[in-house]
């Protein structure tokens, strides 16, 4: 019988462990998809903090390095400043890019550095158990905030893909989510974009990608799809915030 | 011909680092030290290496994690306060196993302290931070020593695949000495095939992880049946370290009463050593260039051959402690500290003259 390959996972993507409907496995496969399809696979090293987003790293056959939580950007500015032939990027959590991490990320983007960070938004600290994250909603309740983010004590949650494209030496910023088949589509749009503009040198790139955390919202992954569509999107609306070709 | 130059001891740490084949630097300005970013800002971009002002010290340490973890040779310097920033990214440049240096120029704390010099960072450096790991430690005491030591730290960080400090001091760093440039070769060391470089780039094509993770992370990620297997393995190589001691003994041989210090009271002791025997006294100086590993076992037989010793530190007393340890009660241990310098003020230093005063009063003491 005459077979047609008509359809194959990414040879990039391995197996990695994460909870029923965690979609961290679904940013990892279009990160794979976007590296073979862009022919940089070989060239990438992939930088991880602290969180379930290494996960995502271990479901890709690339060079990887982990270290401290919240530390990626220090870690791939030094590899990028003397590698500037690789293709170097990193996978943070909301947590560690914008709690822990924040003074790392924004050294990364006064700097302007070349590279590209995929922060995954859950709104909350997922491999912790569930604590309030600076992006959790307000009224959402989390084993920190009992009786739900209130704006006395924890503020408002934060819009990092706006406030990356505030910064010159940023070159491509955007929000998206994986919650529909189309928006899978727009996130493996704006992740090549993202890619695209470390191979063209530009500047730095920056992926916020909307993710489902369903054993920490207590909620189905098909319930958790839902939540993302109404309570996150309009809290942190999808798009391209900044996409240049050349920086200031 | 030997090409001399006057420098500054900060300035000899970046030629050290520049013989040594230093790839990349990157800190972040604090005093006493900043003349060290000031001279790689110089004279690192104009030879095609790599210089960044980081954002924080937190921010030097993991950039240097992360251009060890692709296989250069990376550097980072601070003084006290920025020290106490690095801890987290050094815990887990020794899980990783990255080979790097950290240059500490140290000044009085606790705290802010002040901007001179003192040495109070020898427990938190000689101990290690969190999770139990070792680093060596180089403490030179002049510039010609801190250019060759940085050479030595690249040399060892390498062979160990860990961090190594050179521990330095504000009067180190800041005095000018003739210094004669040279390239210290060690022999030769393994490839780093463990280093990120794009997995293309990898000889077997296969991808590499370089993790400071977990417990499970050794067994799934680093190959070892478990975690102890792994801690093991640390505590081998911690063991192999301990090879690499070294100390200078001035006028050691006949010595009874023995002095021990590191960095510049060293130097402040060798001229009170010269004093003292200048009055007659058999007077020695036993000085540790090594903080870890350090000389126990040398300081262990002048104790146990009768010797006394007079431990003269920068600071309320820490490397004294590990004197005590090292003649396990079988010898006197007298100490001369921060109290005693000149002035009472952060600009004070411990004097030779201050220094032959103690030692005239331990030998009258001994003779009554």
């Amino acid at each position: 019988m005459n077979t047609e390959k008509v359809w194959a996972a990414p040879n990039l993507l391995a197996f990695s462990p994460t909870c029923p409907g965690c979609q961290y496995l679904t940013i990892g496969r279009i990160i794979a998809e976007v590296l073979e399809e862009l022919d940089i696979e070989g060239k990438a090293i992939a930088v991880i903090g602290i969180g379930c987003n290494g996960y995502i790293s271990y479901a890709l056959n690339v060079d990887r390095i982990l270290g401290a939580h919240g530390r990626p950007p220090d870690m791939a500015t030094a590899i990028k400043r003397l590698s500037p032939d690789n293709v170097v990027f990193t996978i943070q959590g909301d947590g560690d890019c914008m709690a822990i991490g924040a003074d790392s990320f924004i050294g990364a983007l006064i700097r302007g550095e070349k590279f590209t960070i995929i922060m995954c938004n859950n709104a909350n600290y997922g491999t912790t158990g569930g604590q309030l994250a600076p992006t959790t909603l307000m009224g959402q309740i989390t084993t920190t905030t009992p009786d739900g983010r209130n704006v006395i004590t924890d503020g408002y949650p934060v819009h990092t893909a706006e406030l990356a494209a505030t910064f010159r030496g940023v070159a491509y910023s955007a929000r998206s989510a994986v919650n529909t088949p189309a928006n899978y589509q727009r996130t493996r749009k704006c992740i090549k974009s993202a890619f695209q503009k470390q191979v063209d040198q530009i500047g730095l790139s920056f992926v916020e990608v909307l993710s489902a955390c369903p054993p920490n919202w207590h909620l189905s992954p098909v319930e958790s799809l839902k939540w993302i569509e109404e309570k996150m999107i309009p809290e942190f609306p999808l798009g391209e915030f900044k996409n240049v070709n050349k920086t200031d | 011909m030997v090409e001399r130059k006057l420098v500054q001891g900060n300035e000899a740490v970046g030629w050290g680092a520049l013989s040594a084949g230093c790839d990349a630097f990157f800190g972040y300005p604090i005093t006493p030290q900043n003349e060290i970013p000031e001279w790689f800002s110089r004279e690192f971009p104009k030879r095609g290496k790599i210089f960044v002002q980081s954002q924080s010290e937190v921010g030097s340490i993991m950039m240097v994690y992360g251009g060890a973890a692709a296989g250069f040779r990376v550097m980072t310097s601070t003084s006290s306060p920025g020290w106490a920033l690095m801890q987290e990214g050094m815990s887990h440049l020794a899980a990783a196993e990255l080979p790097c240096i950290i240059v500490l120029v140290q000044r009085g704390g606790p705290g802010q302290g002040s901007i001179r010099h003192a040495q109070m960072d020898y427990l938190c450096t000689t101990r290690g931070g969190t999770g139990g790991y070792k680093n060596i430690i180089l403490a030179p005491a002049s510039v010609q020593e801190t250019h060759d030591l940085v050479q030595l730290a690249f040399y060892l960080a390498d062979k160990y695949r860990n961090p190594v400090i050179v521990l330095s001091d504000g009067i180190l760093g800041l005095i000018r000495e003739s210094l004669e440039m040279k390239t210290m070769d060690f022999g030769p060391l393994p490839e780093k095939d463990w280093a990120v470089r794009g997995r293309e780039r990898q000889r077997d094509k296969n991808f590499r992880f370089v993790h400071s993770g977990v417990g499970t992370a050794a067994i799934l990620v680093r190959g070892y049946p478990d975690y102890i297997s792994w801690l093991e393995h640390m505590d081998d190589k911690y063991e192999q370290m301990k090879s690499e001691l070294k100390y200078e003994g001035y006028q050691a041989e006949d010595a009874e009463l023995f002095l021990v210090a590191y960095g510049y009271p060293a130097r402040v002791c060798k001229e009170a050593v010269n004093m003292a025997r200048a009055e007659g006294l058999k007077v020695g100086l036993l000085r540790p260039i090594t903080l870890w590993p350090f000389p126990y076992q040398v300081i262990k037989e002048k104790a146990e051959s009768g010797g006394r010793f007079l431990v003269v530190e920068d600071s309320l007393g820490l490397m004294v402690e590990d004197v005590r340890m090292a003649v396990q009660g079988q010898a006197e241990v007298h100490f001369l500290g921060i109290q005693s310098r000149h002035l009472p003020t952060d600009g004070g230093m411990i004097l030779p003259r201050r220094v032959l005063e103690e030692i005239s009063r331990l030998a009258t003491e001994e003779g009554r």
